[in-house]
């Protein structure tokens, strides 16, 4: 069942177009992301959906029913703001239940539904206690809880862990999400961190100056970006992009004579990598890339190396007890079906399959062969 | 060679003498006289070669059984009562007016402000001149109106009222800037906040804007209510304290009494008294009002 239809909306400030004409559905009981650097029209489609902005084209339905002209709990929506938006003079009861008293509901009621909600998000002993005299966790969760206090179906959520530490992210991060999945309420989640999105999402609706760039679940967006602006937005360590050109028996990677990694034509075509999907082979074995690494970035268990192929640079992940030393030469390999191949001009995912053609099986290193569709 | 070391004055010594010019200020223009009134009143005014004896708190006998006194404490207390409350609420009223993204909020701005920098006396002759019987116009309104005209200041009943109504006028508009400034500090998501419970204009009113500038109210309402004990020029430039003593206040009695009448003993007396009301009143606002008021 779709709890939230946005149907061809549009938003203008100005001459400028915040969102345009942006469609999608948001199943009920589903956490969706909406991700995107600044400035990509991400939080306004929350504000549209909110209620705190009006369209001026399009529709939204919330619970099948078109909201126009309504605001916030009038729509079955509730919101948590980025800067939280406590009333400062109010202490943490006050706040949560600032909606409740506004719709005059009786006080033993409101009691009833306060203790619920703190005890859900562990306030109980902070209730007495005004805002300033919160930690930022603590507060995003007063936040939290008086969104959630309403019994809305739908909860829009503003960049809500982009004041807290990494730490603190990381935790509220799964408790939000588990609390999302245990009360079986719908979440519009924006973000423009990645992690973020591909950690809590049921869907992820990656945005870019106010159209959708990609529309599906984190493993869509992380297999399959069907554009450039995907292919690099999403992941934590970027995906590498290489230039192609002509080479004799297909294409290569621009500024080099081979291998070739694909039958057909190189120019105008970007190959974009995965680090975890570059294998580095110390052994001086041929139908590999040797190359010098340039920079290693020691994560722990794992290490990011990044070596230069041509003009560019590419990155292969290893264990981070095995990684070469900088300057050190290694040959470069990979599943030849792990490339995505992209037009450089238009951005568009090409349905180009790297591992098909009888020139790329020379390229398999024998440990990855199994996983080759030749 | 060793550098010699140059010698330090005590670092407490250094400070008072930085603060010593701002002290001797502080201290011969108001703490000094402020002492040596509560002192003279304790003693008769001096006359000719008779000098000043020490009579107790017979000055202060004398206030109580002086008839003059009791009414301006009185109108006084009532041009506080009123011209506090209204000035304070007219303020707000004008700066959640401007505050609005309205048409010409410049323009209304600056013309809620001018008042102010009107000097007091020229702000009590332009109303001098609305209050005018017969000519006036107030009067020419009234009459056009078909009313008879009124003598505003010439009349016990409508004196008073005419003071505070210049007083409401001058004071709003510089109360507003203050209540601008607090109502600019509000982060505009709490109404956002607000607005997604639908919370109408005024209960937004009531449990938002007005308890966070509290405290700027406090501010203004001590301010004002200082002002309000402090008048003086415009009753010397209206009505003289007229008719009947009907618009005498505090300070314009102590300033009959000292240099009309030359008894500056009893004038040292009311000053005290007004001194003491102060007092009572900023510590009534500073340590009742404050618990209740948050700050950021």
């Amino acid at each position: 069942m779709i709890s939230v239809d946005v149907r061809s909306v549009t938003k203008t400030w100005g001459e400028t177009l915040a969102v345009d004409d942006v469609s999608f559905a948001v199943r009920k009981g589903d956490l969706v992301v909406l991700l995107g650097p600044s400035g990509c029209g991400k939080s306004t489609m929350l504000r549209l959906i909110a209620g705190l902005e009006e369209p001026a084209a399009g529709s939204i339905e919330i619970e099948g029913r078109d909201v126009r002209g309504l605001t916030g709990s009038a729509r079955g929506v509730a919101m948590v703001f980025q800067s939280y938006a406590l009333f400062p003079h109010l202490d943490v009861a006050d706040n949560i239940t600032f909606g409740l008293s506004v719709r005059g509901i009786p006080r033993q009621e409101m009691a009833r539904r306060l203790d619920k909600i703190a005890a859900l998000l562990g306030l109980e002993a902070l209730l007495r206690r005004k805002p300033a005299q919160l930690s930022g966790g603590q507060q995003q969760r007063v936040a939290l809880g008086r969104a959630l206090i309403a019994e809305a179906p739908v909860c829009l959520l503003d960049e809500p862990l982009s004041n807290l530490d990494a730490q603190l992210r990381q935790e509220l991060r799964r408790e939000i999400r588990a609390l999302q999945q245990r009360l079986g309420i719908t979440m519009i989640y924006v973000t423009h961190d990645q992690t973020e999105a591909m950690s809590m999402a049921d869907r992820v609706i990656l945005m870019r100056a106010g159209r959708i760039e990609q529309n599906g679940t984190p493993a869509d967006l992380y297999e399959r970006p069907a554009t450039l602006f995907t292919a690099r937005f999403v992941g934590a360590a970027p995906m590498s992009l290489l230039d192609l050109d002509d080479g004799p028996s297909g294409a290569v990677v621009a500024g080099t004579t081979g291998p070739a990694l694909f039958l057909g034509s190189g120019r105008g075509r970007v190959l974009g990598l995965r680090p975890e999907d570059v294998t580095v082979d110390i052994a001086n074995r041929p139908g590999r890339f040797h190359v010098a690494v340039t920079a290693v970035e020691y994560l722990g268990a794992e290490a990011l190396v990044t070596c230069m192929i041509g003009e560019r640079p590419i990155m292969a992940r290893t264990r981070g007890g095995s990684a070469p030393a900088v300057g050190a030469t290694v040959g470069l390999v990979w599943d030849a079906s792990a490339g995505h191949v992209f037009d450089a001009a238009s951005g568009a995912r090409l349905a180009i399959e790297t591992g098909a053609g009888p020139l790329s099986t020379r390229l398999h290193t024998t440990a990855n062969q199994g996983s080759t569709r030749a | 060679m060793p550098e010699r070391r140059r010698p330090q004055l005590n670092v407490h010594v250094q400070g008072w003498l930085l603060a010593l010019p701002a002290v001797v200020l502080l201290a011969a223009f108001t703490h000094v006289p402020a002492v040596a009134t509560v002192i003279d009143s304790f003693f008769s005014t001096p006359h000719g070669r008779r000098p000043a004896a020490f009579v107790g708190l017979d000055q202060y006998r004398t206030m109580m059984a002086d008839p003059i006194f009791r009414l301006a404490l009185k109108n006084n207390l009532l041009y506080a009562l009123i011209t506090v409350p209204v000035s304070i609420g007219l303020a707000l009223a004008m700066a959640l007016w401007v505050k609005g993204s309205i048409q010409g909020r410049t323009a209304l701005r600056l013309a809620f402000f001018t008042p102010t920098i009107l000097p007091m006396v020229a702000a009590a002759n332009i109303w001098l001149f609305f209050y005018t019987p017969d000519y006036g116009l107030l009067n020419q309104v009234l009459r056009a109106l078909g009313f008879s005209s009124v003598n505003w200041l010439g009349s016990p009943a409508t004196a008073l009222p005419a003071l505070m109504a210049l007083t409401i006028w001058k004071e709003a508009g510089f109360f507003m800037v203050f209540f601008l400034a607090a109502l600019q500090q509000v982060s505009p998501v709490l109404y956002e906040a607000a607005r997604m419970e639908n919370a109408s204009g005024w209960l937004v009113f009531r449990r938002i804007t007005w308890p966070l500038v509290m405290p700027t109210t406090l501010f203004v309402a001590i301010n004002a209510l200082i002002n309000a004990f402090r008048v003086v020029d415009q009753v010397i430039a209206m009505t003289g304290g007229g008719p009947n003593n009907a618009t005498t206040l505090l300070l314009y009695y102590v300033f009959q009494v000292a240099f009309n009448f030359w008894d500056s003993a009893y004038a040292a007396a009311l000053s005290t008294v007004l001194l003491l009301v102060l007092a009572i009143v900023a510590f009534l606002q500073f340590f009742l009002l404050d618990r209740k008021i948050h700050y950021r």
